[in-house]
């Protein structure tokens, strides 16, 4: 109970800073970050991020195409950070990541970068263990899909 | 500027008499208030102009906005920019190679923008060097120049970048003649004789590869500045020139006899004719091109060895010589393209020329002898009238869209705006001190945007706070949106300016390249992602594949190189996010650092001399972990058995890597 006291807290600080900012946005053309807050959305879904992403199909077995897609990506964009054992190194080790994150809220992070590193409590969360912000690797949609895919490949799915 | 100053001394008789022509000008205290609210941009707010400057005597050119004068970039062009690794990266190295070898410092002086139509389009910003003759293209969607064009028998390109109204051509007019030709080992004095003038015109290719169409071979004088025709007269160009006394000594004295000198009228439309009838002499030379390519991250540097060449004193109609008053300098054509404003630098009358009167002088023949070969036109037939007691030494000329002029005039030390077809006085205000250029948005264009008018002043005196003998350049903005001009703001410029160009920043800021695409990455060493991260020795040459991401290299660790080594660290940014570059230092380099944009391969060659371990470390602050991002290279003796590895995260044991390869 006092955690989700702590968590409504949360996300009532980041509701007025984001009518704050989005006001302040109203008047300058310099500010580039337009879409309202996530935490406006009566729909919003704490689980899923803040991001494109609602509602990922996710097959019972696994694309390999698409994994195989996502280990090329995986290997320019995100291994420099993100091993695919437990470790942490930059960013957290990927073992069992998507056991942990739903496919929306991971692919709305890898896409949407700076706004979750901002807004997502969970994210935030993250970024105060890791200290380094994540980078936008100027992922596609498609690489994103194919990342998460990989993702479930290292973590077992067949 | 040393010029200008023994023309003040000449002046200043002149002056004497034309007291009642211009307002006396008081110290800094007098008039130099600001309404600096309207040169107000607010924090986090844009500015509504991009201002190009030329650098001047750095060889840059700086990106300022209007009307806050904010600094934006320094973009390097002629000279080495260590802050950017311009001319000490391998990658950029290429682009500052001549025919005369790898030239790291040049003086740029004037400023022209790609049009469509004679209005500026927003693709490429130009410059010229003025002194080892070149002129390079600027990309406006990286602020990176992006080519570099070199001009033979050209000596001092300063009538240049001028720039047709559809980008067909811009110009490059040789500032000093020269012997041309198979002998050029002649007396000084011969000058007469066998000293030449060439003026360029350089193609503009759909991607904008610079090539010289041709040149033309012009009688020996000092070619000075220049402007294309507009609309009806599209298909001409104009130059100043001074010395028709064709002095080779003193020229302060000995160039300033003759009570005119000429603006050149060029037919380029005629030029095109004879060339495509083969009426050009081809001819041996060697220049260099220089281009950027931007999926190999990489400059290329050629030497290309023949030239077109036109005489123009045997094909006939192209060119007219125009008698224009006291050693001309500016040489500008209103937006209407009918009026040529010629400005004697120790003139004190604007004359202004008519095109259709030129067209019929030329039809009638009205010509009061030849130069060199080239008609003089009769300068009471071309000449639509003179402004009156406008001020001393006029020197440039813009344009506002309600048909008024904006002349510069450095003796007297204001801008005084009139109108064009009335050839009236309508306002004046003073510069501190003695202003040069002076440049209003599209103020060359068909479409001027007006507003402002910028003062490059080549005196900057008491206007800041001292820091020793030198100054920062004074520049000012004017608001020229009512009938008065009014001075809004000061701001410091870099280098001395010449000219400069502003457009509307809508024009390009939603252009602007935010990374590079590493999958498109096609640098030779570059390595996508810290998988394809190593080392490879090829005899003496050390290859270091190396990633940056924040907050780390890799590899980071690196032994067996060996004194008398070339290192070639190649270091690629993995980034892929805005405003996310990387530094790379070595300790003990001879050649500065780098900076990679976020998905760019940059390479610094390190030849290491001495024995021990060598720090290298990122010098963009980059993350809060940024002070850690770092790695050694170990150094041993040459003939050292030391073997090369490699590792990134191996606590102790480089030799595991070793192993493993």
């Amino acid at each position: 109970m006092k955690k989700l006291l702590l968590v409504l807290g949360v996300c009532g600080f980041i509701y007025a800073c984001g009518s704050n900012s989005s006001t302040e946005n109203k008047s300058s053309d310099a500010a580039e970050n337009k879409t309202p807050a996530a935490t406006e959305n009566p729909s919003n879904d704490p689980n899923r991020g803040i991001g494109k992403f609602t509602k990922v199909d996710v097959g019972a077995t696994l694309d390999a195409t698409m994994a195989e897609a996502g280990n090329k990506v995986y290997d320019v964009k995100c291994a420099s950070c993100h091993k695919l054992s437990e470790e942490k190194l930059v960013g957290p080790g990927w073992k069992d990541v998507t056991k942990r994150r739903t496919a929306e809220w991971i692919m709305n992070f890898a896409t949407n970068t700076d706004e979750m590193l901002s807004k997502d409590p969970e994210a935030m969360a993250q970024l105060e263990i890791c200290l380094v912000r994540m980078p936008n690797q100027g992922l596609t949609d498609d690489d994103a899909r194919h990342i998460y895919e990989f993702m479930r490949k290292n973590d077992g799915v067949k | 500027m040393k010029r200008f100053k023994t023309l003040l001394l000449l002046a200043i008789p002149v002056l004497a008499l034309y007291t009642t022509g211009c307002k006396p000008k008081g110290a800094s205290g007098a008039a130099a208030t600001g309404n600096a609210a309207k040169a107000y941009v607010a924090p986090g707010k844009y500015d509504e102009f991009y201002n190009f400057v030329s650098g001047g005597f750095s060889g840059q050119m700086s990106v300022y906005g209007l009307p806050s004068g904010r600094l934006f970039r320094v973009i390097p062009v002629f000279s080495v920019d260590p802050e950017k690794g311009w001319g000490y990266s391998e990658e950029t190295k290429p682009m500052l190679m001549t025919s005369n070898g790898f030239v790291p410092w040049d003086d740029l002086h004037h400023i022209s923008f790609s049009q469509t139509n004679g209005e500026i389009d927003g693709r490429w910003s130009f410059g010229n060097a003025n002194n080892t003759p070149r002129v390079a293209r600027i990309d406006n969607k990286t602020f990176r120049t992006a080519e570099i064009l070199e001009l033979p028998n050209s000596a001092g390109n300063h009538s240049s970048p001028f720039i047709t109204e559809n980008s067909e051509y811009l110009v490059a007019g040789t500032r000093f003649s020269v012997p041309v030709g198979d002998n050029q080992d002649v007396p000084i004095a011969s000058y007469k004789q066998n000293f030449k003038g060439t003026i360029s015109f350089v193609s503009i290719g759909k991607e904008g590869d610079l090539d010289i169409a041709f040149q033309l071979l012009l009688p020996g004088v000092n070619f000075d500045l220049s402007r294309a025709g507009k609309g009806p007269s599209h298909g001409w160009f104009f130059f100043s020139c001074y010395n028709s006394e064709q002095a080779n000594t003193l020229l302060e004295v000995n160039a300033s006899q003759r009570d005119k000198d000429f603006i050149l009228a060029v037919n380029w439309k005629k030029a095109e004719e004879y060339l495509k009838a083969g009426k050009g002499v081809k001819q041996q030379v060697r220049y260099a091109h220089n281009k950027w390519d931007e999926k190999t991250h990489t400059a290329k540097h050629e030497i290309r060895t023949e030239v077109t060449v036109l005489d123009p004193a045997i094909l006939k109609d192209i060119c007219y010589f125009i008698p224009c008053p006291k050693s001309p300098h500016g040489c500008d054509t209103d937006p209407t393209g009918e009026y040529i404003v010629g400005s004697g630098k120790l003139a004190a009358v604007i004359p202004v020329f008519s095109f259709t009167k030129i067209q019929k002088a030329i039809a009638d023949k009205k010509y009061d002898g030849d130069f060199g070969g080239i008609p003089v036109i009769n300068y009471e037939a071309a000449l639509h009238g003179e402004v009156q007691k406008p001020g001393l030494g006029p020197l440039h000329t813009e344009f506002d869209a309600n048909g008024n002029a904006y002349t510069s005039f450095f003796v007297s030390s204001e801008i005084v705006k009139w109108n064009v077809k009335e050839l009236k006085v309508l306002d004046r205000v003073p510069t501190y001190y003695s202003i040069g250029h002076l440049s209003v948005p599209g103020g060359d264009t068909r479409k001027p945007f007006g507003k402002y008018v910028v003062a490059y002043n080549k005196i900057t005196k008491d206007r800041y706070l001292p820091t020793g003998p030198e100054l920062t350049q004074s520049a000012q903005i004017y608001d020229i949106s009512g009938d008065k001009m009014e001075l809004i703001l000061d701001f410091p410029t870099i280098g001395e300016p010449h000219y400069a160009g502003s457009m509307p920043a809508s024009l390009i800021k939603d252009k602007s390249q935010k990374i590079y695409k590493i999958d498109e990455n096609n640098h030779p060493y570059v390595a996508k992602g810290e998988k394809e991260a190593k080392v490879v020795r090829e005899g003496n040459k050390v290859h270091v594949y190396m990633t940056s991401i924040r907050s780390h290299f890799a590899p980071d660790n690196i032994e067996g190189v060996k004194v008398g080594d070339e290192v070639y660290f190649h270091v690629t940014n993995l980034e892929q996010d805005w405003d996310v570059p990387h530094g790379f230092a070595v300790k003990g380099a001879l050649n500065a650092e780098l900076l990679i944009m976020p998905g760019e391969t940059s390479t610094l060659k390190w030849v290491p001399e001495k024995v021990g371990v060598y720090p290298i470390y990122c010098t963009d602050f980059c993350s809060a972990l940024h002070q850690e991002m770092q790695g050694y290279v170990r150094v041993s003796p040459a003939g050292s058995n030391v073997p090369l590895t490699f590792s990134l995260g191996k606590q102790g044991a480089p030799e595991a890597e070793a192993a493993k390869k």
